[in-house]
C-alpha cells in the first residue's frame, strides 16, 4: 500500500479536548485531491510499537495544499490519540495512506440529512464543500454536549449558512429522530457520524420508518491492512519469518527472499493460497476468495490479507 | 522515445499493420495452456521498459490512426459518447488523470501547463492546443470526458460507486467487443455482466466486485482480456452488427491466418479522487493470428488454448462459425512441446 509522507504544519487546540492538526507533503508539492467523507490512516511510530489510526478530512477537497483532521483526546483509547494530544508537534513527520471514501455522498440523492454527533462533525465539513459545490439540498443536523465543548460551531454556521441546526445537551436540546427523519421527500439520504449509541438510534430509527437500506449510511473506516506481528514457519524453505504489524505475510515471505506466488495483493484472486500445515487454529481470515467452510478448517491461507494470532502456523512452502 | 505513427485504417481496406516491435510487444494473454475466467486482477504498477504496461496509458504505432477512427465513429453514432449528469466530477478528475499522465510520459507529445484553474492542453500528434479553465465545462469545445476520450486509445468507461455497487453511468466506446454502450448506461455491475457465461457459478462477479468497490486513489488495478475479430476491425459494436459480423463467413482455410485477429484487451482501473468513481480503460490491442505465429511459444500455446475452450466461451465470444479453422490452422505450429509457465515470446 503506498503512503504519502507528511509534514505538520500546524496545531491547532480548538477545544480544552480537540486539538486540528494542518498536514502538508513532506517535499512542498500537492497533495492528491479528495471526496467530501474521505478519511486518511495516519502511522505514528511511537516508541516500542506503531499505532494507526483513521482520521476524517475535514478541509476542502479542492484545497490540494494541505489535509485537515481533527483528533479527540480519548484517554481510554488504544493511545493513538493520546500520542497525537502528547507527541505530535509542529514540524514532525508522519505517513499517512492515500485518501480513502467508505462515507460518500449519494450522487443521486435528492436531499442530505447529515447528522453529527462530537467530533463526528469532521467528515461532514468536507461534505458540505461537495454539496455547496454542486447545489444538493442538505440539512446538517449537530449534537454536541455544551457549545464551550462544541468544536467549529461558528465556521459551519458561516459555511452552512440557514443549513446548520445546533443541539446543546446541556441546554436540553436533543435531536428528535423520529419527527426528522419522518417528514423528508422521497430520494433523500441520511448520514450519520458520532458516538455509537446515536449511529444505532438513527439506523434504528431510519429502518423502522421504512427508509430504504442503501439511503442510510454511516461512517466507516477502512480496517488497518495489518495487525499485529507474528511469527510464521515455512516448512520447504526450512525456515521462520518474523511478520511485522506493517507488513503482511506474503511481503514479509518476499522480503525473506522465499518466493511466492501472487496477483491482485487483495484476498480475491486466489493464486497466493498456501497449504497449512500446522495450525493453533487462530487463522485470521480476510480475504474474499475462500468459502466459510474453506475458512473454518483451516487448511489453507491467503498470505496476501490474512494472519493468525495463534501461537503456531506452518505452512507449506 | 520516438514512435513512427502509422498510417492505417480499421475499416474498408483494413490497411492496420503491426511492425515487428509492436509483435513483440503485444500483451498475449494466455500463461497456460488451458484458460478459463478468473479474477485475474494486478496492480497496475510501473512495466518493463517498452512493454504496454511501462506507462499508465499506452500510446504506440497506432495512436494517430485509432484517434482518426474513434472520430469516424463518432460523427456517425453521437451515442457513443454518453455521460449521465451526476459525473461531472468524474469526467473532470477524468481529464485529470489523463492529461498528467500523458504530459507525464510522453513529454515529446504531450503538454500540460498549469496556471492556477487555467490550464493549456498541447497534443502534438494530433495538432490540438486548448486553454480551458479546469472545472468549467463551457471552456472546453465538448464535455471534459469527451474532449479527453478522444485523444486516447481505447474505450472508456466511468463507474459510480453507490448502494455497495458500481454503475455505468458515463462511456466513451467505439472499440468495443459487441456491447453497447446505450444499452448498458446506468446499469449495475450485476446487469451489464449477465449475458457472460460461467462467472457467476464460479463467484468470479462477486470476487471481482468486492475488489473494486475497495479499489484505492494511487493503487490502480489491470486486466487482460481477450476474443478475436474477424479484420481488425475496432468498431465490432452491436450497433453496426451487419457491417462487420458477416465478414465471419470468409473464413476458410486459406484466408484464417490473415483474416482473424486475436483481440486482447488491456484493461485498466483507477479511483478517481474527487468523485470517488472509478474509470474502466479498455485498451485494444488487435494481432493478425499470421503475426502471432511470429513467435512460435506464442503459435503452440495459442492452438492449445482455442482446442480446448469450453463451447460456451466459444459461443459467446462470437466465434463459433469459424473457430474449428482456427484450430486447424494453428495445429501446424504445434509440435507438442511443453511451454514453462508465462506469456513471454521467446
Amino acid at each position: 500500500m503506498s503512503t504519502i509522507n507528511v509534514k505538520v504544519a500546524a496545531i491547532e487546540a480548538v477545544t480544552p479536548l480537540i486539538k486540528h492538526f494542518t498536514l502538508v507533503h513532506e517535499d512542498g508539492s500537492e497533495l492528491p485531491s479528495f471526496s467530501g467523507g474521505s478519511h486518511i490512516v495516519v502511522t505514528m511510530d511511537a516508541e516500542g510499537r506503531t499505532y494507526r489510526n483513521p482520521y476524517s478530512l475535514m478541509g476542502s477537497p479542492t484545497d490540494t495544499q494541505a489535509y485537515h483532521i481533527s483528533v479527540r483526546r480519548q484517554e481510554s483509547s488504544r493511545g493513538g490519540s493520546l500520542f497525537m494530544h502528547e507527541h505530535v508537534h509542529v514540524g514532525m513527520r508522519l505517513k499517512i495512506t492515500h485518501p480513502v471514501n467508505l462515507f460518500s455522498l449519494s450522487k443521486l440523492a435528492h436531499k442530505h440529512i447529515l447528522i453529527a454527533g462530537g467530533i463526528g462533525i469532521t467528515p461532514f465539513m468536507s461534505q458540505i464543500e461537495d454539496l455547496k459545490r454542486v447545489g444538493a439540498d442538505y440539512e446538517l443536523h449537530y449534537a454536541f454536549r455544551a457549545y464551550e465543548q462544541a468544536a467549529f460551531v461558528n465556521e459551519l454556521e458561516e459555511m452552512c449558512e440557514g443549513h446548520l441546526h445546533c443541539y446543546a445537551d446541556s441546554q436540553g436540546e436533543r435531536i428528535d429522530l423520529n419527527a426528522l427523519l419522518s417528514q423528508q421527500p422521497l430520494g433523500s439520504h441520511v448520514y450519520v457520524c458520532g458516538p455509537s449509541p446515536m449511529v444505532v438510534a438513527v439506523l434504528e430509527t431510519a429502518r423502522n420508518l421504512g427508509w430504504p437500506e442503501n439511503n442510510i449510511h454511516n461512517e466507516e473506516f477502512s480496517s488497518p491492512p495489518v495487525g499485529e506481528p507474528f511469527k510464521v514457519q515455512l516448512a520447504k524453505s526450512d525456515i521462520e519469518i518474523q511478520v511485522p504489524a506493517e507488513m503482511s505475510m506474503l511481503e514479509a515471505i518476499e522480503a525473506a527472499g522465499v518466493k511466492a506466488d501472487s496477483l491482485c495483493r487483495g484476498g480475491v484472486c486466489g493464486r497466493c493460497e498456501l497449504t497449512v500445515l500446522e495450525t493453533d487454529g487462530g487463522i485470521e481470515h480476510h480475504d474474499h476468495y475462500l468459502s466459510d467452510s474453506e475458512k473454518v478448517s483451516c487448511r489453507s491461507i491467503m498470505p496476501c490479507v490474512s494472519r493468525t494470532k495463534g501461537k503456531r502456523l506452518v505452512l507449506d512452502l | 522515445m520516438q514512435l513512427n505513427f502509422n498510417d492505417e485504417s480499421f475499416r474498408d481496406d483494413y490497411s492496420y499493420k503491426n511492425s515487428p516491435g509492436a509483435i513483440k510487444r503485444f500483451p498475449f494473454p494466455f500463461a497456460e495452456d488451458h484458460y478459463m475466467y478468473s479474477v485475474n486482477i494486478e496492480p497496475h504498477t510501473k512495466g518493463a521498459q517498452g512493454s504496454v504496461y511501462e506507462f499508465t496509458f499506452d500510446v504506440d504505432e497506432h495512436y494517430v490512426s485509432e484517434c482518426l477512427d474513434k472520430i469516424i465513429t463518432l460523427e456517425q453514432d453521437p451515442g457513443r459518447y454518453s455521460a449521465l449528469p451526476h459525473m461531472m466530477d468524474a469526467q473532470w478528475d477524468f481529464l485529470e488523470l489523463a492529461m498528467t499522465s500523458m504530459a507525464n510520459d510522453y513529454p515529446e507529445y504531450f503538454t500540460l501547463t498549469k496556471n492556477g484553474n487555467v490550464w493549456t492542453w498541447e497534443n502534438r500528434p494530433l495538432d490540438i492546443m486548448d486553454t480551458f479553465t479546469f472545472g468549467d465545462a463551457s471552456t472546453l469545445p465538448s464535455e471534459p470526458f469527451e474532449y479527453m476520450g478522444r485523444q486516447m486509445q481505447g474505450d472508456f468507461v466511468l463507474l459510480d460507486q453507490r448502494d455497495g455497487t458500481l454503475y455505468s453511468d458515463a462511456g466513451i466506446v467505439t472499440s468495443q467487443a459487441d456491447w453497447s454502450l446505450a444499452f448498458n448506461t446506468g446499469m449495475s455491475w450485476q446487469e451489464w455482466h449477465g449475458p457472460v457465461p460461467k462467472v457467476t457459478e464460479l463467484g468470479v462477479l462477486d470476487r471481482a466486485l468486492k475488489y473494486l468497490l475497495n479499489l484505492q486513489v494511487g493503487n490502480p488495478v489491470r486486466r487482460l482480456n481477450w476474443t478475436m475479430t474477424v479484420n481488425p476491425r475496432l468498431d465490432t459494436s452491436p450497433e453496426n452488427y451487419p457491417l462487420w459480423a458477416i465478414d465471419r463467413n470468409k473464413v476458410n482455410n486459406e484466408t484464417v491466418g490473415e483474416l482473424v485477429n486475436l483481440r486482447v484487451e488491456l484493461q485498466s482501473l483507477f479511483r478517481l479522487p474527487r468523485s470517488n468513481a472509478i474509470v474502466f480503460g479498455v485498451r485494444c490491442y488487435l494481432m493478425s493470428l499470421k503475426d502471432i505465429t511470429t513467435y512460435p511459444r506464442w503459435a503452440k500455446r495459442l492452438h492449445r488454448v482455442q482446442k480446448d475452450l469450453h463451447p460456451d466461451l466459444i459461443e459467446y465470444k462470437g466465434m463459433t462459425s469459424y473457430h474449428r479453422y482456427v484450430i486447424d490452422w494453428l495445429a501446424q505450429f504445434d509440435d507438442g512441446e511443453v511451454l514453462e509457465y508465462g506469456s513471454h515470446p521467446e
